[in-house]
């Protein structure tokens, strides 16, 4: 091009320098490197909430999914009034609280274990991350032996040191029947909520917990300080935004998941370990009231959008730092 | 105020041998510093004497008490990283307070005792900074006012200063060393620059592989290096060893002389230099050279005042003379000081 220009004459040089190809053009690669990005959060986040509000607001079913009819707030009037919807409510906070609370407490001594040498670390961190590496159908293969209301190990455990059966402790039954009883059956869910979260935040955190230098303990050692006082004066400040960030992230996953309540005691007995997600599914897509369906959904929205806003504050003020 | 003994003292990481039963014995109240190129173990000794590490062999002791079995919390001995470990997430004052906080010292007496260290250090404006909005100067003074606050019987430094400027660092070594005259606690300073070391130190300590090689003043370093290794590390620039016979002679660069420069009644050997190349550096010049006859050309450094340096012809073949009262001798095989030989 450069040989082929130096035959031209001095007009035409200009011209051939200054030609901007359309690649060369900012706005136009900015528009189509964003494009993706754009068309991905319209089409499947924008598009998918806003028809999720006016499913809710219609009397559409999954029969005639149509949008024709406005209904107003009849159906949230509807599903606030069911049984259902405070059991739902009150299970997916509980539920949610409860795993941050456990997984937060859970994730530090995990990473303090972590973050120090010992023999056979390496299996300990195969072993602590596989939850995360197994599939979802395999590991509810494996908790609902867990917990089955027959054959259950822990039962068997129970009976053999003698806590449970006819006159011990845990009463007269030879089960606990898990998944058939309301706070047995939370109690299941927020196990393996923790289980299958615990993974990702013990990541997250101890990749923090690893760049807090060495000589900052070994300094608040000489200084006086025991386990507990390095633990929660400099350990802890050092992690608190990850640490914040880890759980919000996993709070956002586990509010909005419906797969563990639905493949171990799918909302019973009764509605008693029912939550608003797998109750949205079931009503809206199971029972076909595709409108009442969205109306519960977005009853996580407030939460989920709350959350979120925090996560990413502190995710942002981290990187401040 | 505390004496330091190290009894045969020893470390070893698997194979390597960081430390060889070093036995070493501070004085009350004494800046001692403890010298060595990387590697040659400092910051090993010093973190054995600190408690950060167990040591394979031997025994600390402060004032006669074995402490060696002891947490580094339980050794009340302050040490100043090079880093210095300032806690990010607290102020100033809280920094100051932290060790007074883990000791269990009530509040009053904590704030007395911040409002004195951070006076001693002139850090009284920085209270509530926190350490990520402080220059490299402050940092230190603060790591230092968290190391007095506790009055510590032992100061333990591990190079404070080589994280600074060279402007800075000048005026922190010396107010390190007014800290220590004022306070009066028994330092032990690890530095791998022997200017820091031999200007800051009642004593000095050199250390070379694990071991210590020479204990002594700075002037006793100076004059009277007991081994090649401290000849060659003492000095700036160090002494010139040329071997000789068998032996090794050695000089120091500030002691060499053109003749025509040197006092005529002075006991003089006579060395026929070749000077090669000069090198001015404002209070003196630097004559680089190599040794005829029988030192085989060794290589050979002159310091030189201006008047001693308009004496010195480069490109030619000249006498230099050093007085014999400051010519060294070493032993060729062992390195060690022998007596003087004729030459």
């Amino acid at each position: 091009m450069l040989e082929r220009s130096k035959d031209l004459a001095p007009g035409a040089y200009k011209r051939e320098d200054t030609r901007i190809e359309l690649v060369d053009r900012d706005g136009v690669v900015g528009a189509a490197m964003l494009a993706p990005a754009v068309i991905y959060v319209v089409a499947l986040v924008a598009v998918p909430f806003f028809l999720a509000i006016a499913l809710s607001l219609s009397d559409a079913t999954v029969g005639n999914p149509g949008i024709h009819h406005f209904v107003g707030l009849a159906n949230f009037i509807s599903v606030i009034r069911e049984a259902a919807f405070m059991f739902a409510l009150r299970n997916s906070l509980i539920i949610t609280a409860a795993t941050l609370v456990l997984l937060t407490i859970l994730t530090i001594l995990q990473v303090e274990l972590l973050a120090r040498n010992f023999p056979g670390k390496r299996i300990a961190e195969i072993l602590l991350i596989l939850p995360w590496a197994m599939p979802v159908a395999l590991a509810a293969v494996g908790w609902l032996w867990l917990l089955d209301s027959e054959f259950s190990p822990i039962d068997w455990i129970l009976r053999a040191v003698g806590l449970l059966g006819p006159g011990t402790v845990l009463g007269p039954a030879n089960n606990l029947y898990y998944l058939g009883r309301e706070w047995l059956g939370i109690g299941a869910v927020v196990v393996i909520d923790v289980w299958r979260a615990l993974p990702l935040s013990t990541i997250i955190v101890l990749a923090g917990r690893t760049a807090i230098p060495n000589e900052l303990f070994e300094q608040a050692e000489l200084d006086g300080a025991g386990y507990f006082r390095k633990l929660f004066r400099i350990t802890l400040p050092a992690l608190a935004i990850l640490l914040t960030v880890a759980i919000l992230f996993t709070v956002l996953i586990i509010f909005g998941d419906l797969t563990v309540v639905a493949l171990t005691t799918r909302g019973g007995p009764g509605y008693t370990t029912e939550i608003l997600p797998y109750w949205a599914y079931l009503k809206g897509i199971q029972g076909g009231a595709l409108s009442q369906g969205a109306a519960i959904a977005l009853f996580l929205f407030p939460v989920l959008l709350a959350v979120s806003i925090l996560a990413l504050r502190m995710a942002y003020r981290g990187e401040g730092l | 105020m505390a004496v330091l003994e190290v009894r045969g003292l020893a470390k070893h990481f698997g194979d390597f041998k960081a430390l060889k039963r070093i036995d070493l014995t501070t004085q009350d109240g004494e800046f001692l510093t403890i010298v060595g190129p990387s590697g040659c173990g400092k910051t090993t000794l010093m973190r054995l004497i600190a408690g950060l590490e167990t040591p394979t062999a031997g025994d600390v002791l402060i004032d006669d008490k074995v402490i060696t079995p002891l947490p580094p919390r339980a050794r009340n001995i302050a040490m100043v990283f090079q880093s210095y470990a300032l806690y990010p997430h607290m102020s100033v004052r809280e920094n100051i307070a932290f060790p007074l906080k883990a000791r269990g010292v009530d509040k009053a007496e904590r704030e007395r005792l911040i409002q004195w260290s951070a006076k001693v250090l002139g850090i009284e404006s920085l209270l509530h900074r926190r350490p990520a909005r402080l220059s490299g100067g402050e940092k230190q003074k603060v790591a230092l006012a968290r190391a007095i606050v506790r009055k510590p019987s032992l100061f333990i430094f591990d190079e404070p200063l080589s994280s600074l400027d060279a402007q800075v660092r000048a005026v922190a070594r010396a107010e390190l060393r007014q800290l220590h005259d004022r306070t009066g606690v028994t330092t032990v300073y690890v530095t791998h620059d022997q200017v820091e070391a031999v200007g800051l130190g009642d004593r000095v300590a050199v250390m070379q592989a694990g071991a210590l090689r020479q204990v002594g003043s700075p002037q006793n370093l100076y004059y009277e290096p007991a081994n090649v290794f401290v000849a060659s590390f003492i000095g700036t620039p160090p002494m010139n060893l040329l071997p000789h016979n068998g032996v090794i002679v050695g000089f120091r660069p500030e002691h060499a002389l053109p003749r025509a420069a040197a006092p005529k009644l002075q006991d003089v050997a006579t060395f026929q230099v070749c000077v090669t190349r000069t090198e001015f550096l404002g209070s003196e010049w630097l004559a680089y050279g190599t040794v005829n006859g029988e030192f085989n050309n060794a290589k050979v450094l002159c310091k030189l005042q201006q008047d001693a340096i308009s004496k010195v012809k480069v490109g030619e073949v000249q006498d230099i003379v050093v007085s014999r009262s400051q010519i060294r001798f070493f032993d060729k095989d062992t390195g060690l000081r022998t007596e003087a030989v004729p030459i």
